[in-house]
């Protein structure tokens, strides 16, 4: 008796839920944890040396410690205490998290790419302090770090095939469990590998054109 | 709230193993990262070559490494190569994808850092009198070495993170050593916390000496 099926057509709805799983996780990390980095990164564009380091240092823990680590002792620590939350939630909640840490700096840097001349040139026509972050500091300084900010975006849906040690089931999980049925991990991880880089390869590109045009 | 009590006496008496798995932890990550350089400084060499075999050869292997997630070579290397016959230990196919992709996003630092440095200036130190191997080492090299020395050191420090995903295919470092010892232990949330925590000074002590050193070598000419 053969233990193991072939891949079939059969199979194609689950690929699909992996696909989409994966694709779920990473545009909400990649949107909760850009707004977030983008008010962490205006924070500590703006505010003195004692809270930059604060906040500073808990960046540099969700920096130096492996994304993995972090996804299992938060979904521990979580259950120890008695509130487990499902996989996708979980998830989501550190891939931010671990996103944010990234896009902060760029963010970050983005404000401070903008001339103090051009803010007080805001100023001095009259736009008020908010006005100046709404209508000058965010839409300069955004777009001076576009590209960075893609590096980071496309990173996240790389690292996003992570969350699949606590369960959920995106693209990386699933082709596991397709392999260990069919025995075909081939063809299997090369039809995985061509979906990552056709989401990546031609949005890196994108921004490594989109850097040149700037830099003339 | 429930009430977790913590134990600590068993992950203080099983620290030898856990500083045992750091050590393959660190092993992994810089002999990847030395094999990756001798790769890289290959492949920067072959996108800059007129040769076509071998500028694609390196564009290939620098865009897959760069555009598909880490723990996918690493199952390539550890279930892809198994359907072939060849099976690699947990630490040769951690290993051998990490080398893959450092080897990847080095190159294109390497490229990027020869040729940030004008031409000009080789032509100028030629005109000095210098020769071919005098220009590269005095006047190309220690500039472009400030350049790369600062993404080396991330890619580094990134390795070591990423070494972490040995957890998934039984290796026994840092990750792979705390899954194996809660496992018997059930000490999860601590074992974990350590674990963390280890990473942690890892990477500090990391980025610590590489300042070090770059005070030393640079001696604040850093770029």
């Amino acid at each position: 008796m053969n233990l193991f099926t072939p891949l079939s057509w059969s199979d194609s709805g689950f690929i699909l839920t992996g696909i989409l799983n994966t694709v779920y996780i990473s545009v909400v990390a990649i949107i909760v944890g850009s707004l977030l980095g983008l008010l962490v990164g205006f924070v500590r564009a703006e505010s003195n040396k004692s809270i930059n380091m604060l906040l500073g240092a808990f960046l540099d823990v969700l920096r130096s410690v492996p994304l993995i680590i972090q996804l299992i002792l938060f979904t521990t620590f979580i259950g120890a205490m008695g509130y487990p939350l499902n996989p996708f939630a979980a998830g989501s909640i550190i891939l931010s998290l671990y996103t944010m840490a990234f896009m902060s700096e760029v963010f970050r840097s983005g404000f401070d790419s903008v001339p103090t001349s051009t803010i007080k040139a805001a100023r001095s026509l009259g736009l008020n302090y908010l006005q100046t972050v709404r209508y000058i500091r965010i839409p300069i300084g955004m777009r001076a770090v576009f590209p960075s900010w893609l590096g980071v975006a496309l990173s996240v849906i790389k690292d996003s095939a992570l969350v699949s040690v606590i369960g959920y089931m995106e693209l990386l999980r699933t082709a596991e469990q397709l392999i260990s049925r069919t025995q075909q991990p081939i063809m299997i991880l090369i039809g995985v590998g061509l979906f990552y880089f056709m989401i990546s390869y031609p949005l890196s590109r994108y921004g490594k054109y989109v850097e040149r045009k700037m830099e003339i | 709230m429930n009430n977790y009590e913590f134990h600590w006496n068993v992950v203080f008496d099983a620290f030898p193993q856990l500083l045992s798995g750091a050590f393959t932890t660190v092993h992994v990550s810089v002999l990847s990262m030395l094999v990756g350089i001798v790769i890289a400084v290959l492949l920067a060499l072959g996108k800059l070559s007129n040769n076509k075999v071998f500028y694609h050869f390196a564009n290939i292997w620098i865009e897959i490494a760069r555009n598909t997630p880490a723990l996918f070579l690493i199952y390539m290397a550890y279930f892809g190569l198994g359907a072939y016959g060849i099976h690699l230990s947990p630490y040769l196919a951690v290993f051998s994808a990490l080398v893959f992709i450092n080897a990847g996003y080095l190159a294109e630092t390497f490229r990027g850092g020869f040729q940030s440095i004008p031409t000009t200036q080789y032509s100028a130190a030629k005109s000095l009198g210098m020769n071919n191997i005098k220009v590269y080492r005095y006047v190309i090299l220690p500039q472009m070495f400030r350049r790369i020395y600062h993404p080396m050191t991330n890619q580094f420090v990134w390795s070591i993170l990423m070494s972490s995903l040995g957890i998934l295919v039984g290796m026994n470092e840092l990750s792979g050593e705390t899954q194996r010892l809660q496992s018997t232990s059930f000490r999860t949330l601590e074992f974990f916390m350590v674990a963390a925590a280890m990473y942690f000074v890892i990477t500090k002590l990391v980025l610590f000496t590489s300042s070090l050193i770059a005070k030393k070598v640079f001696k604040g000419e850093l770029s």
